[in-house]
């Protein structure tokens, strides 16, 4: 009878002694205690990696990064739906980055013993939170907390250009179905898109709605009446030339977004992965929505 | 000839009360919506239709879903009872053949292959859904014709459960294939969607499901008689061998014509005939306008929840047809017990 109760107990103290980190919770690891073998399923935290310094330490990526260059070099270790576990024990990992939610790889590496960093979508405060965790549970604290910093600082310089001018109420359109207005589903009022959108300078459309994304239909884009709408192109279809225009929202010429021609598409994966690059797909989109302020 | 006047008789009564719930249904439902609009500035000539968007919400928006809705779910729920009676079974579907998941493979691949085209002005995602349906119609017309004598109903289902599971396989195939925001996109239009925002893919399904229904119209009294069996009905003088082709083609159309439309919507193909028998009885030739009657509304009903329950998100119209109709559908059948 005693025995479940020994592996139960076996089972936590390797969690205690392996360290499962989740944003925010990490303690500083002293300096030859720093992981050397990490693997990252997830794009925006493999571009923090890089950033502050720990690339060399990644040796395995998941199947979606592509940014920076240099992970193409990288072995690949399937990805969100499907992480290939024996890939990823045979890198002989000593932290693995995972999506909080994976549960089933959590707990086969649990089981392995190899201590996990829990990464969790949020706002943009909890990606600039994340990037100093991380830094912390990988040996780079100075250098994360002065990537997160200058994030910081870039955004709020952003905010300030734009301060006290009429802010354009914005629909930002993650999807669609190609020359249809069917389908579409936008930012909600949640979540590091819809703060871009914010600090770039405009009315979220959606703000009331506290989601990371919503199902829009075509009445109430037609009911809320935006002044601008922006499309964002990421993932394999960004370096597709579809043929697909903004021509279909003209069917709702009543949108003074439709009216003034304020329709924009906006094109690369900085705008949907929560990573570094974040300050400057935040000035794209300003720079689209707040002309005038960065003349 | 009594019983001939009888079903005349029940025949009209159905389709005036059913009609005028259809009727009063499709005119109610684009006078409601997460947003108040008001008829009489839908109206108003004095705005132009660029700045009106009362008139914008109710022709752009409500009027083409709510055109839309009518449409598939009168094609799913007769070609339903018309694979129900040529199968003789009553877990037959508008989707029992493949054709609804040959459709599903047409549009999940142009959307991860990002096809982008129009012909015209219908979209690629419905035209690729609409190709997918033919594509698995050949395959169904060409099993069908090679038997000699009529299709054994056993070897149809069966068939058509293979084709279901191959596409299905492939679905899932395509799909792993698919970026991550693909996946979301296609398992999006798995859910259905009715907010088709213009009258191009109506216009693009209306010339096959007229086809269809037309065909369909020349089935119901051999249909009652096929519900004795293929001998049976022989011996009647049924042409079993066309009326099965008759019957397959038409309800294959139908299905495939809705779902390139308003994507797969569960629940109707297979429960609104049944309902539909509880209600008016077991005739063919009164089953089989009411329920397109019946699907029609029904849809059109079900879109009004929800597109306003949950206002502003909407929900995917499926959840909603088996939300509210399997309850209901258990009430009538415990009912009738």
């Amino acid at each position: 009878m005693t025995r479940p109760v020994h592996r139960w107990a076996a089972a936590a103290a390797a969690l205690v002694a392996t360290g499962v980190l989740a944003g925010g919770s990490a303690a500083a690891p002293a300096p030859d205690a720093a992981p050397r073998r990490i693997v990252c399923f997830i794009p925006a935290v493999t571009q923090m990696l890089f950033a502050i310094g720990a690339g060399p330490q990644v040796v395995a990526v998941g199947a979606y990064d592509h940014d920076p260059p240099a992970v193409n070099a990288l072995p690949r270790v399937g990805g969100l739906l499907d992480p290939d576990t024996e890939r990823i024990l045979a890198m002989r990992p000593d932290l693995v980055i995972v999506y909080d939610g994976q549960s089933a790889l959590e707990e086969r590496l649990a089981r392995a013993g190899v201590p996990m960093f829990k990464y969790r979508h949020g706002d943009l405060a909890n990606v600039t939170a994340t990037m100093r965790t991380l830094g912390r549970a990988v040996g780079r604290a100075a250098e994360a907390d002065a990537l997160a910093s200058g994030l910081e600082r870039r955004l709020a310089a952003i905010a300030a250009r734009v301060a006290g001018r009429p802010r354009p109420l914005t629909l930002l359109v993650l999807g669609r179905e190609p020359n249809s207005l069917q389908n579409i589903y936008a930012s909600g009022g949640y979540g590091f898109l819809h703060d871009m959108l914010v600090i770039a300078g405009a009315r979220d459309m959606l703000d009331d709605v506290k989601r990371e994304s919503v199902q829009v239909s075509t009445e109430m884009v037609l009911a809320r009446r935006p002044d601008a709408i922006v499309e964002l192109q990421y993932g394999d279809g960004a370096s597709l030339s579809t043929g697909d225009d903004l021509s279909p929202w003209r069917a709702l010429s009543s949108v003074p977004a439709v009216k003034a021609g304020r329709l924009y598409r906006l094109v690369g994966d900085e705008f949907v992965e929560a990573g570094p690059r974040l300050g400057d797909a935040t000035e794209k989109l300003s720079r689209l929505l707040q002309p005038e302020a960065w003349r | 000839m009594p019983e001939r006047a009888d079903v005349r008789r029940r025949l009209w009564v159905t389709l005036a009360a059913f009609g005028a719930l259809t009727l009063a249904t499709c005119v109610v439902a684009p006078l409601v919506g997460s947003t108040p609009i008001h008829l009489s500035r839908v109206f108003d000539r004095s705005v132009p239709f660029a700045d009106n968007v009362d008139a914008q919400i109710f022709f752009v928006a409500r009027l083409p879903r709510v055109l839309a809705a009518a449409l598939v779910g009168a094609a799913l729920a007769s070609a339903g009872a018309v694979f129900q009676a040529l199968l003789r079974n009553p877990l037959a579907s508008a989707d029992t053949l493949g054709v609804s998941g040959g459709a599903a493979l047409g549009a999940i691949a142009a959307i991860t292959f990002h096809a982008s085209f129009t012909v015209f002005g219908i979209p690629s995602v419905p035209l690729a859904s609409l190709t997918g349906s033919v594509g698995a119609l050949v395959v169904v017309y060409a099993l069908a014709a090679a038997r000699r004598r009529g299709m054994a109903a056993t070897g149809l289902l069966l068939a058509g459960i293979a084709l279901n599971a191959f596409f299905s396989a492939f679905v899932l195939f395509v799909q792993n294939l698919a970026s991550f925001a693909d996946t979301f996109r296609t398992v999006r239009w798995l859910m259905g969607s009715l907010d088709i925002g213009s009258y191009a893919p109506i216009l693009g399904a209306l010339p096959l499901l007229a086809v269809s229904g037309v065909a369909m119209a020349s089935l119901p009294r051999t249909l009652d008689l096929m519900s004795l069996g293929g001998d049976a009905a022989a011996a009647r003088g049924v042409d079993v061998r066309r009326t099965e082709r008759v019957a397959l083609l038409s309800a294959s159309l139908a299905t495939g014509a809705a779902v390139s439309l308003g994507g797969p919507v569960s629940f109707i193909g297979i429960v609104v005939p049944h309902l539909v028998r509880l209600i008016v009885g077991a005739d063919h030739r009164v089953v089989l306008p009411a329920s397109a009657l019946f699907g029609a509304m029904f849809l059109v009903g079900c879109d009004i929840l929800a597109r306003t329950v949950f206002s502003p998100i909407e929900l995917p119209v499926g959840i909603v047809t088996a939300l509210i109709g399997a309850p209901f559908f258990l009430w009538l059948l415990v009912r009738r017990m």
